[in-house]
């Protein structure tokens, strides 16, 4: 156990089991995660599950970057809930998959950029869908305002048809503009992460800690439960939540690559929208649509009937808003593609703009942000396993 | 529920011994029923907080390294049992469990390969992915997907019996008065451990002072039951599996978590700041279950494991933080003892330590000379702020009382003649084999075994 002793003040520890110290000033879920984590540690029955119970065995004492590291790398398997002793009605109470996911709200407000816009980490559901529901607004009464309004009712057909509804500058300013924003935000935000839970004792950046923490990314490994799967509903375990949330992402990728060889045919080789259907960008488009629509869709049904006790009920609104929102920007996207040729066409597509514009809009503040922080989470702990 | 229904088999309890014993009956066509007292959330007896099973095995498997054979198996229960074990049953019982852990494979447990915080036992145990309760659950989910009827907040409270032939059982179920009609009857209902006035018959009031690690239904209802209808008893009613507990643990249901390994890196003074036992005898896991026995012999059933900053990382971390003081003096004080001769007492074993190569995972040497009684192993001087300590209570895994049983799993009756339809497994039982001491993951070995025994026994005999 050598590796413990490192970083660890005694005296500080004896201060803090000390009943005559100062209150900690933690929130009261950190100080709930580290009452918590105290008790898996004596326990530990749980460390074949996931990467969170080896890196909790590797401490001692749990600093808020600790337990705000450990919550992030948390992927939600509930696989340590459902074996625990101390479970409720159990009177410790443990319940590490609610009470990690509400760490990681706090961190993803915590480190918002800028600090003042953590506050809409508060009312998440709301705010993701109160600017879904704006985004959708000012697309529609920009086209209205820009364009001759029947663009929205009738057939637009042949070269540059997209753009008759929305105008190509207004439709790449807007895109560049928040999604660049959303990207730098979210760069930031990492960085501030990164840095707000560094150990004390600096670790080294090596490829093979790079190669495994992408390999985690990749492969899912930590919703594995340990080889069989996780709880994704119940007690049972199945691998199927780790396909959905793959299915979801791969296809938001495939969605991302089309747009991007999109532009590469416009602006580099001169070719307009609308592509064929077998062209490169429709058919990443679509199969990422078809893929991103089942993996939401499959997402926010274990959502529905999965077993909520150990669930974050503050969070759901936010988390279901963001699956709904991909799940339609998903949905829109495949209708676009069967009405293109018809008078629905100007519609769906100040539609499937709206949203995605919304989401560029809500990206750093909202669930989205599991995703730098859950990997820099797989980095920090690759790392620290070759200590 | 339908209570007019006469079913093969009925079993008691709703543990590991239980669900094997439920599930093997199943599989042999058996019309089977378990009534477990507990609700669901708390279902599994004591074996939702275990972690691992002792198998015996030629070669290494999936799960566990080297070897390990029945020779030594039945050396290392003989030494912990200081002989009082029935040697047949032993033997039979260390070559069953070779097939324990693919038995429970089966059932849909899952086991992984050891790491930390496992008192280095992965040589002999075999170790449950995600502890006992995802075992439980497990063996729930393969048993309610085989059509066993589960019946949870149903207390067996009495098995009429008539030479020998067990008629029917009376239980509340859900609260209610109701009768369950079988051919046969597993007894896996467990030990009485929590309950204290059975306890107190024996221990007197030091019983109050007992911390019962384990599920609170283990009330010892149906063990009393058969005793007081004409069924042999076996064991020593004052010998129960029992560990170092943290004094600050709950009194009932604090499970693993609550157990202190700082024993050997410590010194323990009971209340009257004694030492009164060789903390470093032997390496933990071959010492810890005689630790809850001799601090119930301590007055008030209280002791203090005493260290300094040097061990702080030698042992697991503790749920409940230690006490921490700048001299030996202040942390007398916290502790409520006396504290000129708290620093007596450390002062002498400090002047006894001789010097030595610590090595906290081996027998190292670092001993003490001319000190009674001596620290064998792991004596470091105690002179390194802050120091600490860690309140000790004896906690209580399992009584070893039981009924006593053939081979077959068979109850057997005071007059020497097998029951014709009472069958037993896991705790109520387990006191044929465990006389005194413990093994650490035994209890799993004879549940999972009996258990299948009986099922298969009972089976049989309900077809008949």
């Amino acid at each position: 156990m050598s590796q413990a002793t490192d970083g660890i003040n005694l005296t500080a520890y004896a201060a803090g089991a000390d009943s005559d110290a100062p209150p900690r000033v933690d929130s009261t879920t950190v100080a709930e995660a580290r009452r918590q984590m105290e008790i898996c540690n004596a326990c530990r029955y749980c460390e074949g599950y996931c990467a969170v119970f080896p890196a909790m065995a590797m401490r001692r004492a749990f600093s808020e970057g600790d337990l705000t590291h450990l919550a992030n790398l948390c992927h939600n398997c509930k696989g340590c809930f459902h074996s625990c002793q101390y479970a409720p009605p159990h009177p410790f109470g443990v319940n590490i998959p609610a009470t990690f996911a509400t760490i990681r709200q706090e961190s993803y407000a915590e480190y918002a950029v800028p600090r003042a816009m953590g506050r809409l980490f508060e009312r998440n559901g709301t705010v993701v869908a109160g600017v879904s529901a704006l985004a959708l607004t000012l697309v529609l009464v920009l086209v209205v305002a820009l364009q001759d309004p029947a663009v929205l009712w009738s057939a637009q057909t042949g070269t540059g048809a997209f753009f008759r509804v929305i105008p190509y500058p207004v439709m790449v300013n807007l895109a560049s503009l928040t999604f660049g924003w959303a990207i730098v935000a979210m760069i930031l935000s990492s960085w501030r992460y990164w840095r707000g839970t560094a150990p004390r004792s600096r670790l080294p950046l090596s490829g093979p800690a790079v190669a495994e923490a992408t390999m985690d990314v990749v492969l899912l490994r930590n919703l594995g439960g340990g080889g069989h799967g996780c709880n994704d509903l119940d007690d049972g375990f199945s691998h199927t939540r780790r396909w959905l949330h793959q299915a979801m992402a791969g296809g938001f990728m495939l969605c991302f690559a089309a747009t991007c060889v999109g532009t590469v045919y416009h602006h580099m080789l001169g070719w307009y929208s609308p592509h064929s259907f077998w062209s490169l960008p429709v058919q990443l488009g679509t199969w990422g649509g078809v893929l991103l629509c089942i993996g939401s869709a499959g997402l926010l049904y274990i959502k529905a009937v999965t077993d909520p006790a150990p669930v974050a009920r503050r969070l759901l609104g936010g988390e279901v808003a963001m699956l709904a929102l991909l799940f339609l920007i998903g949905a829109t996207g495949l209708l676009l593609l069967v009405v293109r040729h018809t008078g629905a066409m100007g519609f769906t597509l100040a539609l499937h703009l709206g949203l995605v514009l919304a989401f560029f809009l809500v990206l750093p503040y909202s669930k989205m942000m599991h995703a730098p922080f859950r990997a820099l989470a797989l980095l920090r702990n690759a790392m620290e396993k070759r200590r | 529920m339908d209570f007019t229904k006469v079913w093969d088999v009925l079993v008691v309890g709703g543990g590991n011994a239980a669900l094997c014993a439920a599930i093997t009956a199943r599989r042999m066509g058996a019309s089977v029923v378990v009534a477990e007292h507990a609700p669901k959330p708390m279902r599994g007896g004591n074996s939702r907080h275990t972690r691992n099973v002792r198998a015996l095995h030629p070669a290494p498997t999936n799960v566990l390294t080297e070897s390990y054979l029945e020779e030594e198996y039945w050396d290392d229960l003989l030494r912990v049992t200081g002989g009082r074990t029935d040697e047949a049953l032993a033997r039979m019982t260390i070559r069953a469990s070779q097939h324990a852990p693919g038995f429970l494979e089966e059932c849909g447990v899952v086991f992984q390969p050891s790491l930390s915080g496992t008192l280095s036992l992965s040589r002999t145990n075999a170790f449950f992915l995600g502890g006992g309760k995802a075992l439980v659950n497990a063996l729930y989910r393969t048993a309610e997907a085989m059509g066993i009827e589960i019946l949870y907040d149903t207390e067996v409270q009495h098995i009429a019996v008539e030479e020998g032939f067990a008629k029917e059982a009376i239980v509340s179920w859900r609260g209610f008065p109701e009768r369950i009609r079988f051919r046969t009857v597993v007894a896996s209902s467990g030990g009485f451990q929590a309950n204290r006035e059975w306890l107190r018959r024996y221990w007197g009031d030091a019983a109050d002072n007992f911390q019962i690690r384990g599920t609170p239904f283990a009330q010892g209802r149906v063990l009393k039951d058969l005793l007081g209808q004409g069924v042999q008893e076996v064991g020593d009613p004052t010998q129960f599996h029992a560990v170092a507990n943290d004094a600050r643990a709950p009194m009932e249901d604090g499970g693993l978590a609550m157990r202190l390994d700082c024993v050997p890196f410590s010194i323990v003074v009971n209340e009257e700041v004694d030492r009164f036992y060789d903390e470093g005898e032997d390496v933990w896991p071959k010492r810890y279950a005689i630790w809850g026995r001799l601090i119930a012999q301590q007055p008030n059933q209280r002791a203090f494991a005493i260290t300094d900053s040097q061990a702080l990382m030698d042992y697991l971390p503790s749920v409940f933080p230690p006490i921490f003081a700048g001299t030996i003096r202040e942390l007398a004080g916290k502790l409520g003892l006396d504290s000129d001769k708290l620093e007596r007492v450390v002062t002498e074993y400090n002047d006894a330590v001789r010097p030595g190569t610590f090595n906290g995972k081996a027998l190292d040497d670092c001993r003490t000379e001319g000190l009674t009684p001596p620290k064998s192993h792991w004596a470091r001087r105690i002179e390194k702020p802050p120091f600490h300590a860690h309140p000790l209570r004896p906690g209580i895994t399992f009584t070893f009382l039981g009924v006593k049983v053939n081979d077959r799993a068979r109850v057997m009756m005071a007059d020497g003649k097998p029951s014709a339809n009472m069958f037993a497994s896991g705790e109520i039982m387990a006191g044929n084999i465990l006389g005194q001491g413990y093994l650490a993951g035994f209890g799993m070995a004879i549940g999972t075994v009996f258990g299948r025994i009986a099922g298969e026994e009972a089976a049989r005999a309900a077809r008949n």
